[in-house]
């Protein structure tokens, strides 16, 4: 996918993206709504056409063909499913338009029908199955043809917690199984996080960052997207200086911590790092500890408790206490902290 | 690629569109020449001069249109007023605004008595209502008939009663025409106040009720300003159909009490008149236009949904 | 939201309306259902009662005359349906579900147009024209009352089409285009079954429109071309017997049967998308 750009009358939803997906890979479109995460996936699959730019598939150029020419099958937000058609009718509707012999066809879907564990449901009317149940049909159907890449347009976003949780462990397991790429579009960080091989973060139309899941995560490229995944804290620092991989920087309070940065900069002067919650630990107040502060508020969430911390330059910086069986962490509002950083934990923005 | 996308998603647009109007072009063709093209040659008729066995000369005259408004004198060839049509058609926007009224009336409680019924019987209360509206005009003209003729149901039971000693002349008089009309379009107006009704949200009326407002006050002061646009689509239509009625004042006016539809029928009958039917005719229209364009000022292209 | 039975007090209730809706439906049945019963009197008068009979029935059944408007009705009434229906659903299918584009607006107008325009008003127009083709072709066959009833049951069938259209989601035929399904097949496989309530909902209430009209038959039909209604318009200039009852109520419950068809079709839980 090249140089793609693509307007709605003056509104630009998608600017300039170009990326490259792999074979065989779980890849995901991360960012708020309206990020033109979904009208890339359209285009992918034909629904819209690029206003610029080009979308190749195995080298051939299928940007300007019509949906049911392109060998890549979508799973929809809402599942789409025929509602006049029975569960095997719907799954086997592809291979049926393809042209394939019925005795072909319902090989196709019975073996789909195990993949996706509705065996002995073909002949039900999906309008009778629930919300999981269509699921599975849908991405049965979806996947019946053997398309060479699977678009998923927030297909969990319908779903209760803890089905899309088995879910998202299900899709895993399908597109191991199968091998199929997956392009899957979400506005849920946890669940980009989960499944991906690799990410793309978008925002207004632009990508900000593609990396593994733990590239995201622990080494976001700019504030966008340190900001959108996860819990964060934010501190202006100054370089000091550069030893290979990693920069030296220096605190507020003088003390001077190793930060990694993003491969294509060389930072200079006053920076951002990004230090994500669990990887500070409140102390007793020390002079040894790189920061301090006052706690203004302490939230208690069973498995951690969160402190927020105001530094001595009035900003809140979050940590995450995890919890032991013997009580609360011990800190109440109003005491005197010291913040204490686990080795290597800064990471240095794009600005 | 000798294409972009772009082009491309333009020449499918174009294309799109151009279907569009192959896919409707039937449908139009079918009105414009047999229901709504026909309307420009009555505008046309309404030009010429009467032919002497009906239809018309060839030759163009404002006769039709001054016979409308005005009548010569046969004798003196004085000029006045002709109020024979200006009573036919004040009688006739008299009838329908009476049939309005009464619609109304009986319409809006019936409405919200539907509207108020639990969810799953109020689709049946509908179908109800809907029964005599898909009856034939004409079964439902001729059995308003057989109720109030001197012989009829009404007469029969109030002698029985002994409340008259004679039975009462109701067939053939304006009390009869009013009756058939508010009985045939009951149904038009009961369908959109009930569309409106249906979702109105009683949380406001709690509301009202929780703020001091009595029965009435609730009923005047959020009830009717809410279904609005109901009241008015009904009220439009039932005013149109019943100030263009032909079948009921024929059947149930004995010949003598005309309306406008019945004038003009005659002027393509006995009276030979043809300019003078189509004048009368697009007269009839514009007052039409007018009544639609009053509930497009007041409701708006929004209230689609009117036509139940 | 505790509520005092005692008071007897619902949000719901008004005084009164109660009671003058059950008047409405009471003034709504009355009088067909007075009809019905002496369609089965004995006697030869539609107001003194005497009797129970079939006899009425069996005298319009032998009446030639109402056989054969029956008849032609019903030919009217089937041709017209279907054309009107064919029409209609090619416009609906051109006029939901689009971005606006140039003409849009003119369409919906002109596709309505018959319930806007005086019926009275239409038939003269016709009249007119048919008159003048009639002399010019010589054709005097029941082609011009079909032509006038496809017309006016236009808008008829285009309605209920119309509005189950633009209650399907369009992702379906996304979702069969995605799958391979080219344009017709797509339309063929996906868009047509899901229409069909819809169409089969707009030619019952063409059918039910066709049937019933009179002003318009009235003003085109030629010499010896009366549908039932117009038939029953002529005969009511008469001394009137049970006979007229007795059509009517065949007439009735023929309408009644569509409708309720219609009813249940309309009706159809078929859920595709909340």
């Amino acid at each position: 996918m090249h140089g793609i750009k693509k307007w709605f009358g003056n509104f630009q939803a998608v600017d300039d993206v170009s990326l490259e997906i792999r074979p065989n890979e779980f890849f995901t479109l991360l960012g708020p709504s309206g990020c033109g995460k979904t009208t890339l996936l359209r285009m992918i699959a034909g629904f819209e056409l690029p206003s610029e730019g080009s979308i190749r598939l195995d080298g051939a150029e299928i940007a300007s063909l019509l949906p049911n020419q392109r060998p890549v099958n979508t799973v929809f937000q809402n599942y789409a499913l025929f509602p006049h058609l029975s569960v095997a009718e719907n799954i086997g509707f592809g291979l049926k338009m393809l042209g394939q012999p019925k005795a072909k066809i319902a090989a196709a879907v019975a073996e789909m029908l195990k993949l996706v564990h509705l065996e002995g449901r073909g002949n039900d009317p999906v309008t009778q199955l629930s919300g999981g149940q269509q699921q599975r049909v849908a991405l049965a159907r979806a996947l019946a043809p053997r398309p060479k890449v699977l678009l998923l347009d927030e297909p969990l976003s319908a779903l209760d917690l803890k089905l899309r949780k088995s879910m998202q462990i299900e899709l895993k397991r399908l597109q191991s199984e199968t091998g199929i790429t997956f392009v899957f579009v979400t506005h849920d960080q946890e669940e980009a996080l989960t499944m991906s091989d690799r990410i793309a973060v978008m925002s207004h139309g632009t990508v900000r960052q593609v990396g593994e899941p733990w590239e995201i995560y622990d080494r976001p490229a700019e504030r966008f997207v340190a900001d959108f995944i996860g819990d964060t804290n934010f501190l202006d620092v100054d370089v000091v200086a550069i030893e290979g991989e990693r920069a030296r920087v220096r605190l507020a309070s003088g003390a001077e911590i190793p930060a990694t940065f993003p491969a294509d900069i060389r930072p200079e002067g006053r920076v951002s790092i990004v230090i994500r919650p669990e990887h500070a630990r409140a102390v007793a107040p020390s002079p040894a500890a790189p920061l301090a502060g006052t706690v203004h508020d302490v939230v208690y969430l069973g498995t951690d408790t969160h402190l927020h911390v105001r530094l001595a330059d009035d900003k809140t910086f979050l940590v995450r206490q995890q919890n032991a069986r013997s009580g609360p962490c011990g800190f109440a509002v109003g005491d005197s902290v010291g913040i204490e950083l686990s080795d290597d934990v800064a990471q240095i923005l794009r600005d | 690629m000798s294409v972009t996308p772009a082009e491309l998603g333009e020449t499918i647009r174009r294309k799109d569109i151009r279907s569009r109007w192959l896919l409707s072009a039937p449908a139009m063709l079918l009105i414009g020449a047999a229901s709504a093209g026909p309307l420009l040659i009555v505008v046309l008729y309404s030009f010429l001069a009467p032919g002497s066995y009906g239809d018309v000369k060839w030759a163009f005259s404002t006769d039709g249109w001054f016979n409308v408004f005005l009548s010569r004198d046969i004798f003196d060839d004085t000029v006045s007023l002709a109020d024979a049509h200006f009573s036919i058609f004040w009688r006739s926007v008299r009838i329908a605004l009476a049939t309005t009224a009464l619609c109304l009336l009986l319409g809006f409680p019936t409405a919200y008595f539907i509207a108020t019924r639990p969810q799953h019987s109020r689709s049946l209360w509908l179908f109800v209502i809907t029964i005599p509206f898909w009856t034939n005009m004409l079964i439902r003209a001729f059995a308003i008939q057989e109720v109030i003729r001197t012989e009829g149901l009404v007469n029969t039971l109030l002698m029985k009663l002994g409340l008259v000693s004679a039975p009462i002349q109701m067939l053939f008089t304006d009390f009869a025409i009013l009756l058939g009309m508010t009985y045939v379009h009951l149904p038009l107006m009961v369908l959109p106040l009930y569309a409106s009704l249906e979702k109105l949200d009683f949380r406001l009326v709690e509301a009202a009720y929780d703020l001091y407002a009595s029965r009435f006050n609730v009923l005047m002061k959020v009830i009717v300003p809410l279904v609005k646009p109901g009241l008015i689509a009904g009220s439009i239509l039932v005013f149109i159909p019943a100030l263009s009625s032909y079948v009921i004042p024929r059947v149930l006016g004995g010949g003598k009490n005309l309306m406008v539809g019945n004038l003009i029928e005659l002027q393509f009958g006995q009276g030979r008149n043809w300019p003078l039917g189509a004048a009368l005719s697009v007269t009839l229209v514009a007052i039409v236009l007018v009544a639609l364009l009053f509930y497009v000022r007041n409701v708006g292209k929004t209230g689609g949904g009117a036509h139940g | 939201m505790a509520r005092n039975p005692a008071r007897n007090f619902s949000i719901k209730r008004l005084p009164g309306f109660a009671t003058i809706a059950m008047l409405s439906f009471f003034i709504l049945y009355l009088p067909i259902a007075t009809l019905v019963v002496y369609a089965f009197n004995a006697g030869t008068s539609i107001a003194a009662w005497e009797g129970l009979s079939l006899r009425w029935f069996l005298s319009a059944w032998q009446n030639q005359q109402v056989i054969d408007a029956s008849i032609r009705s019903l030919q009217i009434a089937s041709v017209a349906a279907i054309i009107a229906t064919a029409c209609a659903t090619l416009a609906a299918l051109a006029t939901t579900r689009t971005t606006p584009y140039r003409g849009l607006t003119f369409k919906y107008s002109l596709l309505n147009s018959p319930l806007l325009v005086p019926e009275i008003v239409t038939a003269v127009a016709l009249l007119i024209l048919f008159s003048r083709i009639k002399v010019w072709t010589g054709y005097s066959g029941l082609g011009y009352l079909i032509a006038a009833h496809s017309a006016f049951c236009v808008p008829f069938a285009y309605l209920p089409i119309r509005a189950r259209l633009e209650n399907m989601d369009l992702s379906l035929e996304r979702a069969a285009a995605d799958l391979y399904a080219t344009p017709f097949k797509t339309f063929r496989y996906v868009t047509l079954p899901l229409l069909w309530p819809g169409i089969l909902a707009g030619l019952m209430l063409a059918f039910v429109i066709s049937l019933d009209d009179v002003v318009i038959t009235e003003f085109v039909k030629s010499g010896g071309q009366d549908t039932l209604p117009t038939y029953m318009l002529g005969q009511l200039r008469r001394v009137v017997t049970p006979e007229m009852n007795a059509i009517s109520t065949v007439f009735l419950m023929l309408s009644l049967a569509i409708v309720t068809v219609f009813f249940f079709i309309s009706r159809n839980p078929q859920k595709d998308d909340p």
